[in-house]
């Protein structure tokens, strides 16, 4: 056991932070300190909390650990923000909602930029998650913005996942459904004393009932106020429920074994991606082979084949 | 993957003025950092709490309310007794010529008063910050 690694499954902040940097980066040293940590980890139950912007997931997730924290379990709290893909950088301010937790000794929140697609944010992601886990938290909640590719495959790390709404999004609850509703465990209504609340509760409801299949779990819809702390009690209440209902079947077993494919995928993917696009030997042979592109003597299908087959030789 | 630099921008205190703290992060930003922004009154422990929860490189605090020297050199201080001493810590605000020597002894390493570029604030964390 080294010594980072030891630190991190007694719980130092610290040493759990500089590990999630080090997978941030990609540092040669993350392989090693991950290796080391996985026989420790598997105990933390992992929510996964996502929606669209505004909703007030950063307000509800604040509470949500405190209300962990008042059951007695210890919190960590992954929060991803977008990293801009022009300059590469990102301003991360789930924080700000999350202020009143920062003196607890047993919550860890860590904020994530996406780093763009080279970065693997979800192999990231994954590593956090179990190092917050192996640690010694009880709950690891993770956040991300409910679009795109990535933040789905990220949201696969979790064992239960709450799909956060808000009241007057009306028609648009029809366009965010392909993809984020079908990842839905727990559906939540945010800022549930705005007015519309009727209606996009039965909205919600309506697609449910499409997608129901009898005798088998309805998916809850649990209405909050995170601001006042309304419904956050019902909210954990529920979750417990879907954990026991989960633990109930063999589905909590193929879950996580769906997490560990996808963690796996992504590290070879993220291995790949580094073979073939190492800075020093990719640069040099990429312009050569992008000029040739230019001139048209060569297609781009016949410069991808040539770099593949340099690195899969 | 190279490192990216990750800057804490917080604000200590009861002064509730953050448009320059916003400005600078907005610029960090965009000069491709991570800056992670919590928000106003800070405590000098939530400061220290969150900046070795994110690990950051950088920690910028910005006051205007006259109160730096206390509160500057409070998370100062409480950066080195946590072992965080290798933050590069640089401050901002309204910040008198006659403060600035005490404030660089505590440990601030850059202090960027009134009319301060931002340009010079993102130069100067880029070129002072520890790889």
């Amino acid at each position: 056991m080294s010594e980072l690694s030891e630190r991190v499954l007694r719980g130092d902040h610290r040493a759990i932070a500089r590990m999630i940097s080090y997978s941030e980066d990609g540092d040669p040293r993350a392989a090693e300190e991950m290796k080391l940590l996985h026989p420790h980890a598997g105990n933390a139950y992992v929510i996964g909390v996502t929606g669209v912007m505004g909703a007030g997931k950063s307000t509800l997730i604040c509470e949500l650990a405190r209300e962990f924290r008042s059951r007695g379990k210890k919190v960590g709290v992954v929060a991803v923000d977008p990293t801009s893909p022009f300059t590469g950088g990102a301003l991360l301010g789930d924080r700000i909602r999350m202020n009143e937790l920062v003196s607890d000794p047993d919550i860890f929140i860590r904020s994530m930029g996406t780093r763009g697609m080279l970065g693997g944010i979800a192999s990231a992601v994954f590593d956090a998650v179990e190092i917050l886990d192996a640690s010694g938290k009880d709950i690891v909640i993770v956040e991300t913005v409910g679009v795109g590719q990535a933040e789905v495959d990220v949201i696969k790390v979790a064992d239960t996942t709450m799909v956060v709404l808000v009241p007057g999004l009306g028609d648009s609850i029809q366009t965010i459904k392909a993809g984020i509703m079908e990842i839905a465990d727990i559906f939540v209504v945010n800022k549930a004393d705005r007015p519309g609340i009727e209606r996009a509760v039965a909205e919600i409801e309506s697609l449910l009932d499409l997608v129901q299949v009898p005798g088998q779990r309805r998916i809850p819809i649990i209405q909050t106020v995170a601001r006042d702390r309304k419904g956050v009690p019902e909210l954990v209440n529920e979750v417990e429920k879907h954990l026991s209902h989960l633990k109930g079947t063999d589905i909590f077993e193929k879950r996580r074994r769906v997490r560990y494919e996808a963690e796996l995928v992504e590290i070879i993917r993220k291995k790949l991606m580094n073979l073939i696009f190492d800075e020093t030997v990719f640069r040099e042979k990429v312009d050569t082979l992008l000029d040739r592109i230019q001139e048209r003597k060569l297609d781009p299908y016949s410069a991808a084949d040539e770099i593949l087959s340099n690195v899969l030789k | 993957m190279a490192k990216k630099i990750r800057v804490l921008v917080a604000k200590p205190g009861l002064d509730g003025h953050d448009r320059g703290a916003k400005i600078v992060a907005r610029a960090l930003r965009d000069a491709g950092m991570e800056v992670i922004y919590t928000g106003l009154h800070q405590t000098a422990d939530m400061i220290v709490q969150t900046a070795i929860q994110e690990d950051v490189d950088v920690v910028g605090l910005s006051l205007l309310s006259g109160a730096h020297m206390t509160l500057f050199t409070d998370v100062l201080d409480l950066l080195k007794q946590k072992g965080m001493d290798d933050v590069l810590v640089v401050g901002g605000g309204i910040i008198p010529e006659g403060d600035v020597p005490e404030l660089r002894k505590a440990g601030m390493k850059g202090i960027f008063g009134p009319g301060a570029s931002v340009e010079e604030i993102v130069q100067f964390i880029q070129e002072n910050v520890k790889g």
